[in-house]
């Protein structure tokens, strides 16, 4: 019985760590991808849509062998709540990105030129976030004293995002490249759509610091 | 046969009340934190209170004996009833009470009414350790926090990891506080009979031989054990759940200077080891399980910045100091006058 406790708790800290490596791959997927766009490489960005369906699902697989281990085997009572949380909370950072890479594709977003840079600086920073907060959960498991590090630099990022994602919207509101007001509606609406994941990553951030000082013996 | 067992029956009842609140000490916050289940806990708590009971129990239970000599089986009777009434009652008025406390002050009251007169030596001796006990938990509790969270920064070990040998260390840690809780505490089960049951030693199938006094010890290690099964499970989850909300790191500290103390209070070969190379040592003297968890949860209160710690807690444990063996010594000396004058018992 013990050993097959011990087993299944150092089993579920693979898991976690597969788990943060899939969080990480969903957004450079989602760098890439969003890149190929604004660099009008339509044709590729379709060809590869299908990898963030495969890493959306590998990431739900994990998350529910996760959950049903934490509760089947009672490892960590005191921390289980939280580290669900939190776990619960990344995963829609992972269906966020299928989604806005999905209603690109769908929706074909007019970028133009001019704001083509300022987009793809958008999704640098974001994709810093993620990666940050990403590191923030390993600290959160492995070394606590580094949560807050990684907490300043989501954000950081989130800031920085927030910063271009105005400036975008002030660019395509003030932009003679295209008249249509439909157009900068939607190209609005895919803006805050992607810096929403900087937002999205800095509230889960916070709740890992919260967690840790819970974790404090 | 029969009368004999009669008249332990308070000192076996003492047992139980001790199994039922005292194991909560040892595995309260790691079953109320569902970190070990109830089962494993009462099994370990039951297999290593009868081996220190049987093994360790002869310190403690010499100190009470030199208090007191108890020479009558009815005035034993008594004496362990009285202490057992004690603590249901202040259990009853929700006052912190101690089964180690109240034994003594039972023996005092059975002195008074003998008219022999109590060593003041010995008696202040005890006292003493009431007061070192809490103290000493404190410290060894400061003393481990520091240990272990430099060493769980230092060295980035994972949650689960930590969940692991947290586990594994609570078994191990909660033996060595069961085996510490019956060679302390059981002289304040069996102490008093000691001198007034003889009972033949036995042979165990040819391989070591226990004495009467073992035997007695192993009676009342099973009282104990009774105690666990019957009624722990209730104060184990109140008292995981209610009063100690602390970690199962900081539940391992405060467990293991609990059981370091009440080893150091109950060890006959730790003690002379300590003289043979010219250390101080502690005497050998029952004390309270419970104020030594709570002077380890103050000792870990206070490093994290003592803000968070309950004065009220340690007025009232002070207040025990006094209140517990005047209430025992009184109750005493009045069911001995019951039972030598009404129910015509020698007791003395």
């Amino acid at each position: 019985m013990k050993n097959i406790l011990f087993n299944k708790s150092r089993d579920l800290e693979n898991k976690i760590d597969i788990y943060l490596d899939t969080v990480n791959e969903s957004v450079l997927i989602f760098k890439r991808d969003i890149n190929h766009y604004i660099d009008g490489k339509i044709k590729i960005f379709e060809e590869e849509l299908k990898e963030i369906n495969n890493i959306e699902n590998r990431a739900d697989e994990l998350q529910n062998e996760i959950k049903h281990n934490l509760y089947e085997y009672m490892l960590i009572p005191e921390a289980r709540g939280d580290v669900l949380a939190l776990l619960e909370s990344v995963d829609n950072i992972v269906d966020h990105v299928k989604k806005v890479i999905h209603q690109i594709s769908i929706e074909k977003p007019y970028i133009p030129d001019n704001i083509k840079s300022d987009c793809s600086e958008l999704v640098e920073l974001v994709t810093n976030s993620v990666n940050s907060l990403a590191k923030c959960l390993r600290a959160y498991f492995n070394n606590l004293t580094m949560v807050n590090d990684y907490v300043n630099k989501v954000h950081f990022y989130e800031h920085e995002a927030d910063k271009v994602e105005e400036r975008i919207k002030r660019k395509v509101f003030n932009n003679d490249e295209f008249k249509e007001f439909s157009k900068k509606v939607h190209l609005r609406y895919f803006t805050e759509k992607i810096a929403a994941l900087a937002d999205e990553s800095e509230t889960i951030s916070e709740l890992a610091s919260v967690a840790a000082i819970k974790r404090r013996i | 046969m029969l009368s004999t067992l009669l008249f332990m029956s308070s000192g076996l009842f003492l047992g139980w009340t001790l199994g039922a609140n005292d194991a909560a000490n040892i595995f309260g916050t790691a079953v109320g934190t569902r970190m070990i289940k109830f089962k494993t806990s009462a099994v370990i708590i039951t297999i290593f209170v009868i081996i220190g009971a049987v093994i360790s129990g002869a310190g403690a239970s010499h100190t009470l004996g030199t208090l007191g000599k108890v020479n009558q089986l009815a005035g034993a009777f008594v004496v362990a009833l009285s202490a057992g009434l004690t603590v249901l009652w202040m259990t009853n008025l929700g006052l912190p009470v101690s089964t180690s406390q109240s034994i003594v002050g039972a023996i005092v009251g059975w002195n008074i009414f003998a008219g022999y007169s109590t060593d003041m030596r010995v008696l202040t001796k005890i006292i003493g350790t009431w007061i070192l006990c809490p103290v000493l938990s404190a410290s060894f509790s400061i003393l481990f926090f520091i240990i272990i969270s430099k060493f769980l920064k230092k060295c980035k070990i994972h949650l689960l990891t930590i969940d692991r040998y947290t586990r594994l260390s609570l078994i191990i840690v909660g033996a060595f506080g069961a085996y510490s809780l019956g060679a302390n505490n059981i002289a304040n089960v069996m102490g008093v009979f000691t001198n007034t049951i003889s009972i033949p030693p036995i042979n165990i199938f040819g391989l070591f031989t226990l004495s009467g006094t073992q035997q007695l010890f192993f009676l009342g290690g099973l009282a104990i054990s009774v105690g666990v099964y019957t009624y722990s499970k209730k104060v184990m989850l109140t008292v995981g759940k209610d009063i100690f909300k602390i970690s199962p790191v900081a539940a391992l500290i405060v467990v293991l200077s609990h059981s370091i103390v009440l080893f150091l209070f109950a060890s006959e070969g730790l003690k002379y080891w300590l003289i043979s190379y010219g250390l101080p040592s502690l005497p050998l003297v029952p004390v309270s399980s419970s104020q030594a968890v709570v002077g380890a949860v103050i000792g870990i209160g206070l490093i994290k910045g003592a803000h968070n710690i309950n004065y009220r807690v340690l007025g009232s444990i002070s207040i025990g100091w006094v209140v517990t063996p005047v209430t025992s010594a009184i109750i005493s000396y009045l069911t001995l006058f019951f039972m030598q004058n009404v129910f015509m018992f020698s007791v003395y």
